[in-house]
């Protein structure tokens, strides 16, 4: 087991007007994720998934419960356990603010004591793929959020960590960053073997990065499992919106997917239906034989709506 | 081994983050000068007033002082704000934790390495200054350069453990500015920034001289200038290392218990 924990909590006091309240930010949590395993950790803002990361990695002291990080104790072992890690808080940098981005990783380099070929071969292996080049020379503080997040991403990735723990990675990215970053980490895993830990609120991320999802609402664990099998226990529909050539009533006939809503007249419209049961380009081809499309997009459930009928389910 | 060459390499990254901002070197370097040419006024008129010298100051070795105490104002910290402080109050020290090496060992050697820096563009000119436009007196003989500079290294490490402190109360305290108001109101009157220690009245240099704070810039400047020599020389640079060490296992201590104390906010 690359992660172990057994019976997890961490309670915070709060101030709340004058009354002092204990928060239970992670409650009783217990989960194991083997080595190479893929795992998305999703819930709710507030839901805890932050907070038992900090556990994970030794920055947060449990109030009960037990945990192992690479077969060591977080907090006592913190300095063994940063070498076979790498974390990503997209909020916080990691990078050396008013140096080059270059020397983040020589600094990280020496650091891990990567031996001076080691990282030279490894930064330019990573240089390439996350295509740094034109920002190498560049301060940090000047780079853009999706440049800074590859960077990141490669500082935590440099001294070859068995576990990747990234939370909230693509936060910020536009479409064409996420899509290029998860692409990376697919490859870096497939390579390398790495050990994933993901926390997200796109569902994209889990769908191309993750085998299996950790689902955590207020503190507790509320499933865990594959994300198709998510997706069957509470019923996530996509929705497939299309742009027609020309308005028309509402596309209420078609096999297996249900009419949500239509806008300018007909001009766009939101079908939902079930990934179980068809396919996105079936329903397409359903609506093509009434209505010319000109567009589409499809629209993934949303992390918060898949946590909120879950927790609708267990009651 | 491994230790020494990160902190090598993170005090060079102190100095290369120190050299991104010459602007505000080269404002640091101007009110230096000024305060310099203004505390030289009133220093030579003192020992003018007194005969010609003053607690064994003469025009010379005064002027001296002078332009020593401005050239290390830049590299030592007596303002008591650092970026671990700041690191602290944000959250961003939980970073630090996750780097395989001693986060206050880090923290000061780049803070060291950023004081290093300012010698060059803040010290070297101050010094020149007051050789040029006052004239100083300082020793002919190689040794006390020898043992200066390795006291002025010591004066500038125990100035960055000891802001390290300030910052690490910060696991405790939700502000930090009280704690760096006080540091700031007696660090330049005791480092000896204002006038020599050695002017004080007795009561007032007794009590300097119970605090760490003459090791950051007093004893470094008796010690270069030649004030002090030979074994006398040796034992003040043992007083600054012995509160280099004590300075440094406090800093140890509390940097332990507060990380058992960290909440970090947030992502
Ligand atoms: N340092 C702290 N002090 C007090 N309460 C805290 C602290 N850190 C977290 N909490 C509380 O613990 C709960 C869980 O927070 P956490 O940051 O783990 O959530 P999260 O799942 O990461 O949410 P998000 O998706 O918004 O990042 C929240 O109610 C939060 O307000
Ligand atoms: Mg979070």
């Amino acid at each position: 087991m690359i992660i172990e924990t057994t019976g997890l909590t961490r309670e915070f006091r709060v101030r709340d007007g004058l009354r002092r309240r204990t928060v239970r930010a992670v409650d009783d949590l217990s989960l194991a994720v083997e080595a190479g395993e893929s795992v998305g950790y999703i819930g709710a803002n507030g839901a805890g998934k932050s907070t038992t990361i900090k556990m994970l990695v030794g920055i947060l002291v449990p109030t009960a419960g037990e945990v192992r990080t690479c077969g060591l104790r977080p907090v006592r072992d913190r300095r063994d356990l940063a070498r076979r890690i790498g974390v990503v808080f997209g909020q916080r940098s990691q990078l050396w603010w008013d140096l080059p981005v270059r020397e983040s990783f020589e600094i990280l380099a020496t650091i891990h004591g990567l031996p001076a070929g080691e990282a030279r071969a490894r930064t330019a292996e990573l240089v390439e793929l996350l295509e740094m080049d034109d920002f190498l020379a560049t301060p940090v503080r000047q780079v853009s959020l999706g440049q800074r997040m590859r960077a990141e991403i490669a500082a935590a990735l440099l001294h070859r960590p068995d576990l990747l723990i990234l939370d909230e990675p693509t936060i910020g990215l536009d479409v064409l960053s996420k899509q290029r970053l998860r692409e990376f980490l697919v490859a870096e895993r497939r390579e390398h073997g790495t050990t994933l830990l993901l926390t997200t609120h796109d569902m994209g991320d889990i769908e191309r990065l993750c085998d299996r999802v950790l689902v955590v609402d207020h503190g507790r664990l509320a499933y865990d499992g594959t994300l198709d099998g998510l997706a069957r226990t509470v019923g996530a529909q996509r929705v497939l919106v299309v742009d027609l050539a020309t308005p028309a009533d509402d596309l209420t006939g078609i096999p297996d997917a249900t009419h949500v809503r239509s806008e300018g007249g007909g001009l766009r419209q939101h079908l939902a239906f079930d990934a179980e049961s068809t396919t996105a380009a079936r329903v397409l081809a359903a609506v093509s034989e009434s209505a010319e499309v000109r567009d589409l997009s499809i629209e993934e459930p949303e992390i918060e709506d898949v946590v909120r009928r879950l927790y609708a389910a267990s009651r | 081994m491994h230790a020494l060459r990160v902190y090598a390499r993170l005090l060079v990254a102190g100095v290369r983050r120190q050299s991104s901002y010459p602007l505000a070197t080269l404002a640091g370097l101007v009110a230096n000068a000024t305060f310099g040419l203004l505390k030289t006024g009133i220093l030579l008129a003192a020992v003018g007033s007194a005969g010609g010298t003053l607690a064994g100051y003469d025009v010379g070795t005064m002027s001296a002082y002078v332009w020593l105490s401005q050239g290390l104002l830049g590299s030592v910290n007596l303002w008591g704000g650092s970026d671990m402080m700041q690191r602290i109050r944000s959250g961003d020290v939980a970073i630090d934790f996750l780097r395989p090496v001693d986060v206050q060992g880090a923290a000061i050697a780049t803070d060291v390495g950023k004081g290093l820096f300012a010698l060059l563009p803040r010290g070297l000119p101050s010094v020149l200054i007051g050789v040029l436009a006052v004239g100083v007196t300082m020793p002919a003989t190689p040794g006390p350069y020898v043992l200066g500079v390795f006291s002025v290294l010591v004066g500038i490490t125990v100035s960055h453990a000891l802001v390290y402190l300030l910052a690490v109360t910060g696991f405790w305290l939700v502000e930090t500015r009280g704690v760096t108001v006080l540091y700031m109101s007696v660090s330049g009157l005791f480092a000896g920034l204002f006038t020599p220690v050695w002017l004080f009245p007795d009561w007032l240099r007794t009590a300097a001289e119970a605090t760490p704070f003459p090791s950051m810039m007093m004893y470094p400047i008796d010690v270069l200038t030649g004030r002090v020599t030979g074994a006398d020389a040796v034992g003040v640079v043992g007083v600054q290392l012995a509160w280099l060490a004590g300075v440094l296992l406090l800093g140890h201590v509390l940097t332990r218990a507060g990380r058992r104390t960290l909440e970090v906010q947030g992502g």
